[in-house]
This record gives structure tokens, sequence and C-alpha cells, in this order.
């Protein structure tokens, strides 16, 4: 009753669950920093920009190293997914490239720009770059879900540079956005205090409904899409489980809920934000796997050589482990709420 | 009306203008960490103020730098599957995981412990705050251990057999892979570079300081003083050996990809007994030769084969289809090697004015260490445009050509991202440029504010701000002893 017939585990499955470990960390990461550099565009005040900002700046950078790890241990361990996913997400990828050009630069121009128009340059490319940035991975996904066309013989992408763009890869784009704001806002629940803390509570309840409305109508979509997803949820006993996820969103969602604004918690609506994305990835994965391009080719077919894949590993295994510690040291460090006095002057 | 030659020439142009762009800051960045680490060890050494100051000094420029580099660099991290997607899968087993490795051990590395260095020593304490300056300091390094070992596989490649089926390279060891035959000479002199590059802006700023006090008619400051005496002894150590070295990875280049050195030496024709040297000429593809040549008879025998009489093989001998563009490899060359002369020949002026005692009193040398601020910058990517464009037309030497690299994208939107790219750069980084000149126009001294300005600490300048000029710099002095 295995979900995959001819299931093995192997290196190759290691390698997919080590790519998909920092593609979630870094949607969860940049996803709260992103998500707070679209809810820049509701908070005019200076002060309350710079706290936002504060919140993310020492920390941003390594945020985004996971995005540099999902692309380069794709590259590693999946060769021919990354020769054939990036040319059919060419658009896509690069405006997001772009995109966080200028949000990443904002961090530190800001803070130089003299002031008036050009401060207000780099906070609208701030705001920009994230929304694009956040549009362009929504986006990047959705088109990869709804699969790709490839020429299996030749290794190589055979569609057009449009292809990504469908009602559903928009949508997808969309609901990423939204789901950002929601990781944004209640970072910045836990982050600062009185009424930006305050009216960043009453954002994140109308954006958590919002992404949970698009987290079903996404998953009620997918199934449709290619006849493997179909099957994957709603094939026999699969509909059990299908019903569990579906449960077990609405359950954590409600929770959110009540922590927000009933139990007023600080730090108890991130946590539950982030399950919720969790919570989501996983069930992505389930409608992928074992493929990397759905539904063309399996991780098997994509993989390096074995030994490609040992001698990544064997540092992957290591150091991950080491930067996960500095990196939760590095949040330690500049953890509780932001003082409005320290960062740039 | 656009064929797929011009798909890939679009191609080539974007990543030569993406990875140009990107290098100029981890040119500048991997030296300044290591300057910032020795100036933060030097203030909790001796707690001289003046090395405190200028490591505020220089913090905020590379905070900068550091940004600009970690965006452009994103931007490469894709560039490879986005452009190069044939190539990606090809070289993608044995390159991917030396290029992962840099991710894992030195941008989380950077990335993980920029945050304390910026905003951190108050949180942390001094003794954790300076293993951060190291750490960022080191994984600079190991990023360019690892982004040149996979550079320099594509020029040397090793440690690999191809695939029949699928024309893949699938590595048979790593070790070969890592250390191939040209890594250790192109790592020496890439961070030796990178040191030059930092050593020449530091000394340039220093030197615009000297000129502007000296035209003011005070004294200079000591921390500006320091740093251009650093930025002198780098110059007058650093310029030789890395003349040494460049030396050594000519030889490299000469065993491994011959072709390379008879376009940087403008030699079309072979020379049985003796090639020279030539300083000048223009280098006509067309007829094979070099116009208005001028050299000198047998040096280039002395420099490469270290016999005056050795024979040197011509592109004469090599399939038109194999060689590289003489003319661009020609000049690049010569560009880079003339820069290096000039950086010896500041740090020896340097050394002679230091020697008189006048070394804060040359102007003449300050102006033409300014004049040189951006020479390593100028001579890093000359250097890079000589060794890559001598590479073509292969993207892994010999084995597989840069036409058969590109991903099939159509022309257009090649084009489209291209023109997004210049655009871009030009704008976003062109700003970053103006804001680092500007404050490199401020002088270093008492009073240079902190990145985090905290209320507590023992410099600050809330409270004495009508005191930012020469009062408290003098005193800073007194106590540093002078």
């Amino acid at each position: 009753m295995s979900l995959v017939e001819g299931f093995s585990f192997d290196l190759t499955v290691i390698w997919a669950f080590v790519i998909a470990f920092a593609v979630l960390v870094y949607v969860i990461l940049d996803g709260f920093d992103l998500g707070l550099g679209m809810l820049f565009a509701l908070e005019r005040k200076r002060g309350d920009r710079d706290v936002m900002m504060n919140s993310v700046a020492p920390v941003w950078d390594g945020n985004e190293t996971w995005l540099v790890l999902g692309g380069g241990g794709l590259m590693a361990a999946f060769p021919l997914a990354y020769a054939l996913i990036l040319p059919a997400l060419y658009m896509p990828i690069i405006l997001m490239l772009l995109a966080l050009i200028f949000r990443g630069v904002a961090f530190e121009f800001r803070w130089r720009a003299g002031g008036g128009v050009s401060r207000g340059a780099w906070d609208a490319a701030f705001i920009g770059g994230s929304a694009l940035a956040s549009l362009c991975q929504g986006i990047a996904l959705g088109a990869l879900l709804q699969g790709i066309e490839i020429d299996k013989a030749a290794r190589s992408y055979a569609g057009g540079w449009w292809d990504w763009l469908t009602p559903f890869s928009l949508t997808v784009g969309v609901a990423v956005m939204v789901g950002y704001m929601l990781l944004g806002a209640t970072w910045l629940v836990m982050k600062t205090s009185g009424e930006l803390q305050e009216r960043m509570r009453t954002r994140a309840w109308p954006l958590g409904v919002v992404t949970v409305v698009f987290i079903g109508v996404i998953s009620l979509w997918t199934p449709f899409l290619q006849e493997g997803y179909y099957a994957r949820w709603f094939g026999g006993w699969h509909i059990g489980l299908a019903a569990g996820v579906g449960l077990a969103v609405l359950a954590i969602a409600a929770l959110m809920f009540r922590s927000l604004t009933i139990h007023r918690h600080e730090y108890w609506p991130f946590a539950l934000a982030l399950a919720l994305f969790t919570l989501c990835f996983v069930g992505l994965g389930v409608s992928m796997f074992p493929y990397v391009v759905p539904t063309e080719i399996t991780i098997w077919e994509a993989a390096a050589p074995k030994l490609s894949q040992q001698f990544l590993l064997v540092g992957a295994v290591f150091l991950i482990p080491i930067i996960l510690g500095y990196t939760a040291y590095a949040y330690w460090v500049f953890r509780g709420k932001v003082d409005p006095d320290s960062g740039y002057h | 009306m656009l064929g797929s030659f011009d798909a890939v020439l679009l191609a080539r142009i974007q990543f030569a203008f993406t990875i140009s762009f990107h290098f100029l800051f981890p040119a500048f960045t991997i030296g300044l960490a290591s300057y910032l680490a020795v100036l933060n060890g030097l203030w909790l050494w001796t707690q001289k103020r003046r090395y405190l100051e200028l490591f505020r000094y220089w913090v905020k420029i590379f905070a900068l730098a550091f940004a600009m580099g970690v965006v452009s660099g994103i931007v490469m991290s894709y560039q490879f599957g986005t452009n190069w997607s044939v190539f990606s899968d090809k070289a993608g087993p044995v390159i991917g995981g030396p290029m992962a490795y840099e991710v894992l051990s030195a941008f989380f590395l950077e990335a993980g412990f920029l945050g304390i260095m910026l905003f951190g020593r108050d949180k942390v304490g001094p003794g954790l705050h300076m293993a951060a300056c190291l750490a960022v300091a080191f994984g600079t390094f190991f990023s360019a251990f690892w982004i040149i070992s996979v550079n320099s596989w594509m020029h040397t490649p090793a440690g690999f057999e191809i695939d029949a089926a699928t024309g893949q390279f699938l590595p048979l060891d790593f070790w070969q892979v890592v250390f191939n035959p040209s890594f250790p000479y192109r790592l020496m002199h890439t961070v030796t570079a990178a040191y030059l590059t930092t050593a020449f802006i530091v000394g340039g700023v220093a030197a615009w300081h000297l000129l502007k006090r000296r035209r003011s008619g005070y004294a200079a400051t000591p921390a500006t003083r320091t740093m251009f005496s650093m930025a002198m002894w780098m110059a007058v150590i650093v310029a030789p050996v890395q003349i040494f070295l460049g030396d050594l990875h000519g030889i490299n280049t000469l065993e491994h990809q011959p072709a390379k050195v008879m376009a940087m030496e403008g030699h079309y024709e072979s020379h049985p007994d003796g090639a020279p040297l030539y300083l000048f000429g223009i280098p006509n593809d067309e007829t094979q030769r070099l116009d208005y040549a001028l050299g000198i008879p047998k040096l280039s025998s002395l420099i490469l084969k270290h016999d005056l009489n050795a024979p040197l093989a011509g592109l004469d001998t090599i399939p038109d289809a194999d060689q590289p563009p003489v003319g661009i490899v020609f000049w690049a060359f010569r560009i880079m090697v003339a820069l290096g002369f000039a950086m010896l020949g500041i740090g020896v002026w340097s050394l002679w004015a230091r020697w008189r005692g006048r070394l804060y009193d040359a102007p003449w040398l300050h102006r033409a260490a300014l004049a040189m601020a951006p020479s390593g910058l100028i001579a890093v990517l000359a250097g890079w445009v000589t060794t890559e464009v001598g590479r073509q037309p292969f993207t892994v030497y010999g084995l597989l050509r840069t036409a058969n690299s590109a991903a099939p994208l159509d022309a257009p939107a090649v084009g489209a991202t291209l023109v997004a790219f210049i655009v871009i750069y030009f704008t976003v980084f062109g700003a970053g440029t103006y804001y680092i000149l500007r404050l490199m126009g401020h002088a270093p001294g008492a009073g240079e504010p902190r990145l985090k300005d905290a209320s507590e600490g023992p410099v600050r300048a809330a409270g004495k701000t009508a005191a930012h000029g020469d009062k408290p710099e003098r005193s800073g002095a007194a106590k540093a002893g002078g």
C-alpha cells in the first residue's frame, strides 16, 4: 500500500529530502521577510518602517542563502532537473532575481539615502521588489506543478517562453503573496510592540482567512491538472489522507485565529503560521513525489551519479546542522522586541 | 531573423556582464573582510582609538558592497541553469558538488555572522564579535576556494569520465576534480588580487583625505595616516608576490592551455628558436599576423621557458575552430600586467617616501595613489577577461564547446533580459557606488558614528555634537601615543 510503486530508500531519496528541506526553510524564512516587505506599503510612518526593517536587517541575508542552496543543491544532486526547470521558468526566475536585487539593496541603501525622494524610492524598491519576488516564486511553483513540456530524448526543455503563464500559475502566485504577508504580519506581532503590533494583529487574521481560502482553492484545483495528482489524492484510500490534511489545515488555522484574537499571544501566531506553511509544503511533496519534473522526470531519472551524491552528502550532513546552529544563534542574539532606537542612524 | 547563434551570443554577453559586475564586489570585499578583522583585532589588542575608528568607517562601506555582492551573486547561481542549461546538465555531476559546498561552507557562514559583525558588538561582547569578524573573513576565503576550484576545472578538467549515452561528465575522483591542475595557481592569484584591490582602494581613499587636509592646512587624522600606511605596506609586499604568482600561473597555463598563452602573447607564428615578447601590436585574425608589432627578441621564451632559445609554438599549430579571439585576450592581458607593475611602482615609491620620513607629506605620491585607487578592480576584470576569453571556444576546455552549452532559449527572451540586467545593474549598483563614494568622502576620525549607534559604549557622538572636528582627534592621537 505504498504511495509510490517501486519505491526504494536510497541516496537519491535522501537528496530529494535535503533539497525539499532547503526549499522549505527558504520559504518560511524569506517568506516572512518578503511578506514584511509587502506590509511596508501599508505602514506610512517612518519610525514604524525603521522598526520593521530592523527586525530583519541582521538576518535577511542568511534567509536568502537558502534559496542559493536550493538552486545549487538542485544542480548538484539533480542536474537534469535543474537544466529542464530553469529554462522553462526563465521569465519568472529572472524577474524574481531582479526583484530580489531591488529589495536586497534597499536594506542598505535606504539608510544611506539622504531622505525625501531618494529614501522614498528605496522604500518603493523594497515594497515592489518583495511583492514581485513573492509573485514570481508562486508563479514558478504553479508552473512547475502544472507540468512543463520537455523533449526527454534531447534532455531539453521543449516549450515556449510564455508557457508558465496560466490562470493556475497566477493564482498560486497571488496565494504565495498573501501567505507571505501572513507570515510577515505574525512575525511583526512577535517582534514589535504598541500600536504597530496592534495593527499587525488586526491585519494578520484577514490575511489568514484569505490564505486558507487560497489553500483550499489550489488543493482542489491541483488534482485536476494531471492525472497522477488525482490518483494520488482521490484514488482509493488516499481520499482519507486528503481529508486528513484538509482537516489539519483547518485545525491549525482555527488555533491561529484564537491565538491572535482571543488569547492575544505574541509568539504562537507566527509559530502556527509556520506550521500552516509546513503542512502545505508536505502536501505539495505528496503530490509531486517521486517526480522532480511532474509528471515526466522522477528523482531517480534526474539524479546525479552516486559518487556526486556521496561527495556532497558528507558535507551536507556535517554542515547543515552547524548552519542551523549558528543561524539559530544569530536569531537568538537579536531576539525579543526591536528597539526602535537601535539599528542604523 | 535571429538564429540560434544569436541566442548563444546574447547569453554569453549576458553572463559576461552579470559575472563581471558581480565580481567587482567580492574582489573588494574579500580583502576588506580581512582588513576589518585585522583592524578589529588591533583595536582589541592595542586599544588605540584609530583602529576602532577605521573599523567603523570601513564596516559601513563593507555592508553596502557586501549587500550588492550578495544580490548580484544570487543571480549567478541561477544563470547557470537559465542560460546554460545544457552545460549544467552535462557538467552538473562534477561541478555541482563543489558549488554547493561554496553555499554550505561560505555563504551561510558569511550571512550568519554578518549581522553580528555589523550590529552585534554590544550584544555579544568583544570576543564573540571578533569571532564573527573572523568568520566573515574566512567565509569570503572559502567562497573563493570553491568557486575558483569550479572555474579552474572548466579550464583544466580532471578526475572525470564522459558518459557515452548522455554526454554527461561523471566524477571519478573528487580530489582530482577539486584540486585540478590550474586550481592552486588560480586561487592564489585571485585571492592575492583581491587583497591588492582592497589595498589600493583603501590607499586611494587615504590619499584623497591626505591631499584634502593638506590643501586646507590641517594635519591629517591619525586614522587616515594609519590607513595610508597599512595600504602602502600591502602594496609593497603583495604586488611583487602577485607578479611572481602571475608568472607561475602563466607557466601553468602554457602547459595546459597553450592556445590561450599564444593569444596572450600575440604569437600567431611558431618560433622554433626563441620567441619575442611583444609589448605592442594590433592582432589581426584575418591575416593571422600581429600588425605594427614591437617586441623584445627571445624574452617570451625566457619568461615562459626560462631559456632564451626555447621553441614556442604559435597559433598556426591550432585549428582555426579551436582558437580563442586573439585581440581581446592580447589587450586584456597587457592591461592587467601594466597595472600590476604600476602597483609595484607605487609600493616602491611609498617605501622610498617612508624611508625619507615623508610618507604623509608626499603630495605626488598621494596623487598617484588616488589615481590608482580603482586599479585593482580594473586589473581583476582584465585578468578574468584574459583567462575566460582565452578558454574560448570552449566552456569545458577542449571537451564542451560554448555553442553546445547554451539553454534552448529564444533570442528575444535572452535579449530582453539582457537589456533589463544592464539597465537595472547600472541604476541600482550605480546608486550603491554613489553611496559608497559619499561615505568615502568623509575622513575617518573621532566621532565616526557606528553602524549601531547604541546609547552605551566608549565612543558616542551624542552629547558632544560640537566636537566633530579636530579636537577629539588630537586627544585620540595623544591617547594612542602620537
